[in-house]
């Protein structure tokens, strides 16, 4: 089959904002339910998506399929693009040049995630209900919170940012005053996401979650 | 009695020069005298006529393109201080010295400051930039062009294929097919004319293929640097308006 860059490139663009960024806003409300509501609320967040019909389906379609396909044609479209900002430091060319760089360390950082949580329920080692304690131990492991402060900060950039290049690259926002007045509103969007994020990630921190996941432990062993 | 001198007041450049198309690029520095109102041509016409470099040796001169030295035919456009630009209007009492010049290397560079823009043309060709009014009958008047219209118009008929857009763009280099901004806002001028309308789909369609306008990727330095002052940002997205509509339409009336 032979195939059109133009076609495949608006797939990619499609797929950034349906599903992949529905996902991401339901992914950080399931997790601020950990700074709002503690272990509990979190716990119950996550049994709710857990119990999902089809839920198998739902995953393949709406996350791994698009996911593996935004990703690794991402990369494509990164290595085709120079970065200039040196000679042309315009604000929108900096932008540019950071929605490719959070794009690849979403990537390095989201494969990294997945490998310590959705992964490891898949081969068995834990449970749906231990992701508080794994989230615990990892927000508290200085090296790994830094790790997720900046995978957070990237995903986040690469959200807003991606959903302000997807209004022009589609025709909505055609003119300048559009276009800016876009940008000041996906720039907002963006300090409240990375806050929401970074809010469920600090409340991991604290003991609670770690006394949850000891007291499942002990019923588990009882 | 004292001797008096006259100091010769002069301007450096630093040119990147270049003695073939395959060859290695090197640099050479000149001392041009400074004359009121130079501009950069005037300074290679200097070297042209004196080529001799900082060190007084004799070199062979350096080779530019230029044409109608106000800045509307689009052939002197090099790296002026480290933006694309025309070198006929860019004058040399405006700018830091030393001048540095270099080709515009997004293009294959011929000789010097000689560069090849041959594959903008043939963008306007791909995009057919043009209005068909040929037949094999008369095919008498077209219909009318609000004023309103030609004057908005007129703003994006002002591009001159100087490949200053595509030079700045980050887009279009060798790992990718990329049409740059330029032919895609002519695709906007032609489909805006009341007769260029009616091959309207044929200009999209020239854009939904490899290398079309979904290489841009929003980066806007494109209209940051046209020396004409086309809005390309808001043609390009103006034109990926009017390609996602030709998409659905062509897939629901199919």
């Amino acid at each position: 089959m032979r195939t059109n860059s133009f076609y495949t490139r608006r797939l990619h663009s499609l797929l950034g904002v349906i599903p992949l960024c529905l996902f991401f806003v339901t992914h950080m409300l399931t997790n601020f339910q950990a700074a709002e509501g503690g272990p509990e609320r979190f716990r119950s967040a996550v049994e709710f998506i857990n119990n999902l019909p089809i839920l198998p389906v739902l995953e393949f379609v709406l996350i791994w399929a698009p996911l593996v396909f935004h990703g690794v044609y991402g990369l494509y479209v990164a290595y085709q693009s120079n970065l200039n900002t040196g000679r042309y430091g315009y604000g929108r060319n900096w932008a540019f040049a950071l929605q490719r760089i959070t794009g690849v360390i979403t990537l390095i950082f989201v494969a990294w995630h997945v490998y310590e949580t959705r992964i490891q329920v898949m081969l068995g080692n834990i449970g749906h209900g231990d992701f508080g304690q794994v989230m615990h131990d990892i927000a508290t492991n200085g090296l790994s919170f830094t790790f997720y402060t900046i995978g957070v900060l990237a995903a986040a950039f690469h959200f807003a940012n991606g959903l302000w290049a997807f209004f022009v690259s589609w025709g909505i926002t055609v003119g300048p005053r559009a276009q800016r007045i876009s940008s000041y509103f996906w720039m907002g969007v963006f300090v409240i996401v990375a806050g929401m994020f970074l809010a469920a990630l600090i409340s991991f921190r604290s003991e609670a979650f770690a006394e949850t996941a000891s007291v499942l432990t002990q019923t588990a062993i009882g | 009695m004292a001797e008096t001198m006259t100091v010769q007041k002069t301007v450096r450049f630093i040119i990147t020069r270049q003695d073939s198309p395959d060859s290695k690029p090197y640099t050479e520095t000149f001392d041009i005298p400074y004359r009121p109102n130079m501009n950069v041509i005037s300074a290679l016409m200097e070297i042209q006529r004196n080529p001799v470099n900082a060190e007084g040796k004799q070199t062979t001169p350096v080779v530019w393109e230029s044409n109608c030295l106000e800045e509307v035919c689009g052939a002197c456009s090099m790296v002026i201080n480290g933006k694309p630009r025309q070198a006929c209007t860019a004058l040399v009492d405006k700018l830091e010295q030393p001048i540095r010049l270099e080709p515009m290397r997004t293009f294959p560079v011929v000789r010097d400051l000689v560069i090849n823009r041959e594959r903008m043309f043939n963008a306007l060709k791909r995009v057919k930039a043009w209005i068909p009014i040929d037949g094999t009958y008369d095919l008498g008047p077209g219909p009318r062009m609000a004023e309103s219209k030609r004057q908005w118009a007129y703003e994006l008929s002002r591009c001159m294929t100087c490949g200053v857009c595509l030079e700045a763009c980050p887009n279009v280099n060798e790992r990718s097919s990329f049409i740059g901004p330029a032919p895609i806002s002519q695709v906007r001028l032609f489909n805006a004319h009341p007769t260029g309308e009616m091959n309207k789909e044929e200009r999209l369609e020239a854009l939904m293929e490899d290398g079309g306008i979904e290489g841009c990727g929003n980066s806007q330095n494109c209209v940051r640097v046209c020396p004409k002052g086309i809005p390309l940002t808001t043609s390009i997205a103006a034109v990926n308006r009017d390609v996602t509509k030709h998409m659905f339409k062509k897939w629901l009336n199919a």
